[in-house]
């Protein structure tokens, strides 16, 4: 069963096309990485499948369905959510009120203008559980613009796993973390349920052979390879690309 | 509630004990509220002789509030807010003089009223910069004072409207000289007003409130519909606002054009910047420092107050509020505490 697919997705900027003809095919529970050289379009089109940018032409498909016309926070309530790759937190919040914001409206109570955020116990409960899964118990009360930028990545992770994705899209969740904290953001993203499907952009090919079964590469905004890991790696043409260039 | 945020750091109890208390003690009542309300009550007995300007401070600080909602929750600037307090006004003005002279009635009908134009008005605040924001709220604000100003066949045009006088508040209180009944009245009206604007800042709706204001693409990727809070926010204040005119009107018995003016919009703004932004009771202690400094300055100074006024804005946004607000470490104790861990 696919779970993401795009048609004939399309982005230009002005003269520039930055997605140029894109049409993927992401599997239930698959593990797809997405690379490419700098500037090839990965982050523009993750912005597309999130609703974060509109496309020039094409289409979006979640699970069968079509949303491309929905608003961003329509396409989280369909099961799908994203990491950023500059963390986007919400500094004055602590990590305590992140997750409870994120769970309540995951949970339909985010429109409740009458009731104590504090009476919902179940909420807050949920939003502990997962900060002490993600090693953040100690600074939930902490408020966020305040903790270390290993915590922060943390955080951005943990706010996405909070909506519940079927579809989960992470864009270079490793990026500017410390060496030694890294192992935690694999840790817990190798530690998805199966049956969550995730699309990874990272630049760290260790990362990407360890963790991707497909990959996808990514060239000027289109489609360049495509296939499972070990073949891609094998590519004559991809290695010449974009892995000759880091390997 | 001291002891349960000690006990919650000496002892790490279970996780969820110390979430679930972090997480109530966001609301719980601060000493600096107990000591404004308690103040303003004190008011009654101790400053008779103020009952007017107290009166006035009010129902400024009801409008602040009201703002403070839209501004320090939503991250909506507006430059005509006015035009909210203005309808609500001359609503209650409308009604009072043709049909009921009871104020509560009055300034429910006024709330309604400007609420209705808030929701209409909602939607062109939703797209575009703060600036477009600035400009779009401002026109509103203009065109309502033109109408008001021409209609003269319903509102007195720039003469106003006069000749009404308001019957006992519920049949029960009668708007007295001294304005002592006319001060319970509007001091009533805010204090409820705060505690539903406070009800809404600690409700899951104002924590999406504030995620809305500062970053507002996360806000979408966690689920947040962003269109339908800023609406329904955006009327509830304006309702507020719709109050808050009215009491002008019901304790004055008279309005005019000057309800609408653009300065209106512009010194519920100053208010905000002197009391800050984004706990509600910004605007009430900004609507006292207005107030009293406004009328001591055109006492002191009566020709060229508004050019301190001026100076002071500059100052305050030079230096930053946060810096000036820096007194209130040197507070004993609860105060200074409770201050600081606010987020």
């Amino acid at each position: 069963m696919i779970a993401l697919e795009t048609q004939g997705l399309k982005r230009r900027f002005g003269a520039f096309v930055v997605t140029n003809d894109v049409s993927l095919r992401v599997e239930r529970g698959a593990r797809h990485a997405l690379i490419g050289p700098n500037g090839a379009g990965k982050t523009t089109l993750i912005n597309l499948l999130t609703g974060v940018l509109k496309p020039s032409a094409g289409c979006i498909l979640l699970e069968g369905e079509d949303i491309t016309a929905l608003p961003a926070h329509r396409r989280v309530k369909k099961g799908i959510t994203r990491t950023f790759q500059i963390n986007q937190l919400f500094g004055e919040y602590t990590p305590l009120e992140t997750l409870a914001l994120a769970i309540g409206e995951r949970d339909g109570i985010g429109g409740n203008l009458v009731r104590d955020l504090g009476s919902f116990d179940d909420v807050v409960d949920e939003a502990a559980e997962l900060l002490s899964r993600f090693g953040l118990g100690s600074v939930m009360g902490q408020r966020t613009a305040t903790l270390a930028y290993g915590k922060q990545r943390l955080l951005e992770i943990a706010l996405a796993f909070a909506s519940k994705p079927r579809v989960l899209l992470l864009d270079e969740p490793a990026a500017g973390v410390p060496e030694d904290e890294r192992h935690e953001v694999l840790k817990i993203v190798s530690d998805l349920p199966g049956d969550v499907t995730v699309l990874l952009i990272e630049h760290d090919m260790d990362l990407v052979f360890s963790f991707a079964t497909c990959i996808t590469v990514l060239v000027a905004g289109a489609i360049f390879a495509e296939g499972p890991a070990t073949e891609v790696a094998n590519d004559a043409r991809v290695k010449a690309v974009y892995l000759g260039e880091s390997a | 509630m001291s002891v349960v945020a000690d006990g919650s750091r000496a002892l790490a109890p279970m996780p969820d004990d110390a979430a679930r208390s972090q997480i109530r003690r966001r609301s719980r009542i601060r000493l600096y509220e107990l000591v404004i309300w308690f103040l303003a009550v004190a008011a009654i007995i101790v400053l008779p002789s103020k009952m007017l300007i107290l009166t006035e401070i009010a129902i400024l600080a009801l409008f602040a509030v009201s703002l403070d909602l839209v501004l320090g929750f939503a991250g909506i600037v507006s430059l005509g807010h006015t035009a909210f307090f203005g309808l609500g006004a001359y609503v209650a003005g409308l009604f009072a003089r043709h049909y009921f002279a009871e104020p509560v009635a009055g300034l429910i009908l006024a709330g309604a009223a400007s609420g209705l134009l808030g929701f209409a008005t909602s939607f062109l605040v939703l797209r575009g910069s703060d600036l477009t924001r600035l400009m779009t709220t401002l026109g509103i604000a203009l065109m309502l004072g033109e109408l008001a100003n021409q209609m003269g066949w319903l509102t007195g045009g720039a003469d106003g409207l006069s000749g009404f006088s308001l019957d006992p508040i519920l049949g029960l209180f009668e708007f007295d000289l001294w304005g002592r009944n006319g001060y319970i009245y509007c001091l009533a009206v805010l204090f409820t007003s705060t505690m539903i604007a406070r009800r809404i800042a600690y409700s899951p709706f104002g924590l999406s409130l504030k995620a809305i204001k500062t970053n507002p693409m996360r806000a979408a990727m966690v689920g947040v519909p962003a269109r339908r809070r800023i609406i329904i926010v955006y009327t509830v204040a304006a309702v507020m606002a719709g109050f808050s005119g009215a009491l002008l009107t019901q304790t004055t018995s008279f309005v005019s054009p000057d309800v609408l003016a653009f300065h209106r919009s512009a010194d519920v703004l100053l208010v905000l910047v002197i009391g800050g932004t984004g706990y509600l009771y910004g605007g009430i202690l900004g609507a006292i420092g207005f107030t009293l400094l406004r009328d001591w300055l055109s006492v002191v100074t009566p020709q060229y107050w508004m050019f301190w006024i001026g100076l002071l804005l500059i100052i305050l946004v030079l230096v930053g509020r946060d810096r000036l607000a820096g007194w209130m470490q040197y507070l004993p104790g609860r105060l200074a505490q409770s201050r600081s861990s606010r987020s």
